[in-house]
């Protein structure tokens, strides 16, 4: 029992500490088997978390047995469990599949330290979810951060220093933005624990300090989350990291920024003074329009995969945005479904273009060539995520779209659910784009033979394929999560198990 | 504690904050970029520092006579903010090295310049990423 106290600190402290341990053993196979341990760690506890808060209750954990609000809090409810599970289970998913593609793409003696900064990055975004700090949201943020910079700058091509300077430069921004913020907030109310703070915030909600804090807290979560104006830094970072790099930050990071933006903007501001007095819903709506379709559209110009990829996620960051954008427990709904559904997605496609580039060693469109009948498993990996990022039924990303539709047709706002059709056209477009060249043209004479990935990648690469068609049929866990998170949020929720 | 002169050393970090972060924008040297968001971050600690600061208050150690104290937290907040601003500083710095070893330039235009000889050799060099030339797209859409 004493020992199941503790889930909400551990599932941060086993990655925390098992990177110092990479680091000691330095050898890669050590190093591996340690990440691997600590992830599935990880993502035990998340499950065991989502199975405790399932029934709405929330699980409040004293670091150090400092009572809040004068000690750290870690606070799980079922919104920070669903999103626990998301990153545990994709870096588990993601680490399973590392091993032959680390091998391949990371210098031998980098290999450990490759890991050390991986499980670094683990624990600061299972961090942020997990704590119920202001403060300790950006130092866990910072945490994540450091090491995602570190792991984008091992790609291969030099240009993934670059991208790594780019994300550093924006990324720090982003988080200074966050620290004024939180700043601000404290001054107003001298607390810096989430449930005090929504608390006390009400009271003084009508000034321009509190206005202010806001205004930054949205930019620089809005940085962190690549909401459309300020999604520069994503597209090169994903494109030139390594793949599983692309593949967990894809399917993580973005949609822990999008957890801390429910968080502070319903969680800590409220829903009323968030959608209501401030103006922040119809500019959420507007740039998540904007990232939609710009998004997409520059996608379909892309030569390389994972930068088309990467772009892609910057529409699909769009569709969350969207979704809070709406205002209702159904809009909000659909932004939690769909950061479930499309870390799936970007997770299963991401990690096939990582079998593709251990074979292959390019992303490009033109060297795929012919590719779906010379790696038919992978390929059809590609083609199932690619049909799942359009949103056919019976796959996950239909589910996310149905939902958003609905939750925009319940305001009347068709037009929204045309731009979300349209986002979907121009997705055929660009997914098309890959297939044709892959299943359609042949092979030219000249390029080296290629064969099927190994198992071990093939595995969890279908793994997560298998869960995107499983989550698109049964929908139980996901729906039924989303919508209770949703409705705790937004203050509709039908079980008072809160407090 | 109002007017101006109660509100200096807000003054002082917006300014510094404005003068950091048009660096960080407008240099084109890697390097002084990073000295401009160092100064953009150092700005934001004076602001938590300047806000522990209650008028009239003491140093926070307890001695008999003094009822009223500076709050501290913030202080001890931006001990662990600046311990992050060392650590993405040299992150950055090192990603400035590994720049340099592989571009051998710190310049963003060169590197720019670089990367764009790279990925379109026939290209006069384009600025746009978008332009991956009209077969590509024009096959899409057939």
């Amino acid at each position: 029992m004493s020992f199941l106290e503790h889930l909400p600190v551990l599932i941060v402290i086993v990655p925390l500490m098992a990177a110092p341990i990479c680091v000691l053993l330095d050898r890669p196979r050590l190093a591996w088997l340690v990440a691997l341990i600590a992830a599935f760690s990880s993502l035990f506890c998340a499950i065991a978390l989502l199975s405790q808060v399932l029934d709405g209750s929330v699980i409040s954990y004293e670091l150090g047995g400092w009572a809040a609000p004068w000690g750290i809090e870690y606070r799980i409810d079922l919104l920070g469990a669903f999103v626990l599970l998301i990153v545990s289970a994709m870096a588990a998913a993601v680490l399973d599949f590392a091993k032959a593609s680390v091998e391949h793409e990371i210098p031998t003696d980098r290999i450990a330290r490759f890991y050390a900064a991986f499980l670094l990055a683990l624990a600061g975004l299972l961090g942020i979810v997990a704590t119920g700090d202001a403060f300790n949201v950006f130092v866990f943020l910072e945490i994540s951060s450091l090491a995602s910079y570190a792991l984008i700058s091992m790609g291969r091509d030099r240009r993934a220093l670059n991208a790594a300077f780019q994300y550093l430069v924006m990324g720090t921004i982003g988080a200074t933005f966050i620290l004024i913020g939180i700043g601000f907030l404290y001054m107003m109310t001298g607390t810096l624990n989430m449930q005090d703070l929504a608390e006390r915030l009400p009271a003084v909600a009508d000034t321009n300090t509190v206005r202010a804090g806001f205004a930054f807290l949205t930019v620089g979560i809005g940085l962190k989350l690549a909401m459309f104006p300020l999604h520069l830094w994503l597209p090169n970072a994903y494109a030139y990291a390594p793949s599983i790099v692309s593949a967990f930050l894809a399917a993580t990071a973005t949609k822990v920024a999008l957890y801390v933006m429910l968080r502070f903007m319903l969680g800590i501001f409220g829903v009323d003074f968030s959608l209501h007095e401030m103006p922040f819903a119809w500019i959420l709506m507007v740039l998540g329009v904007l990232g939609i379709l710009s998004g997409s559209l520059v996608a379909i110009y892309q030569d390389n995969v994972k930068r088309m990829l990467a772009y892609s996620s910057v529409a699909q960051i769009g569709y969350m945005v969207l979704g809070i954008a709406i205002a209702t427990t159904a809009g909000v709904t659909a932004a939690v479904l769909h950061m479930f559904n499309h870390a799936l997605m970007k997770g299963a496609l991401f990690l096939a273009l990582g079998a593709v580039v251990y074979r292959l060693g390019s992303v490009r469109l033109n060297d795929l060539s012919g590719l779906g009948w010379h790696m038919p498993w992978t390929m059809a990996a590609v083609v199932v995520g690619g049909l799942s990022l359009i949103g056919v039924p019976p796959t996950v990303g239909f589910i996310s779209k149905w939902y958003l539709v609905i939750a925009v047709l319940e305001h009347g706002w068709w037009p929204l659910a045309l731009v979300v059709l349209i986002g979907s056209v121009l997705a055929l477009i660009y997914v098309w784009r890959v297939l044709e060249v892959a299943y359609l043209r042949p092979r030219p004479a000249s390029a080296p033979p290629v064969s099927e990935a190994p198992l071990s990648m093939l595995i969890p690469v279908w793994l997560l394929v298998i869960a995107n068609i499983y989550f698109g049929i049964a929908t139980h866990l996901s729906v039924g999560s989303a919508e209770r998170a949703a409705a705790l949020l937004m203050g509709t929720a039908p079980m008072g198990g809160a407090q | 504690m109002n007017g101006l002169p109660g509100l200096y050393n807000d003054f002082i970090a917006i300014f510094l904050m404005m003068a950091g972060f048009y660096v960080v924008i407008s240099q084109g040297n890697l390097v002084k970029k990073l000295v401009g968001l160092g100064l953009f971050q150092t700005s934001v600690f004076i602001f938590y520092i300047s806000m522990g600061k209650v008028a009239g208050g003491n140093a926070p150690i307890l001695t008999d006579g003094v009822e009223v104290y500076s709050n501290p937290l913030p202080h001890v907040l931006i001990l662990t903010a600046i311990v992050v601003g060392v650590a993405t500083t040299a992150v950055g710095l090192a990603l400035v090295v590994r720049i340099q070893e592989a571009y051998g330039t710190v310049e963003e235009d060169d590197i720019q310049a670089q990367d764009d000889a790279e990925e379109w050799p026939d290209d006069t060099a384009q600025d746009s990423s978008k332009d991956t030339g009209p077969d590509a797209n024009g096959s899409a859409r057939s």
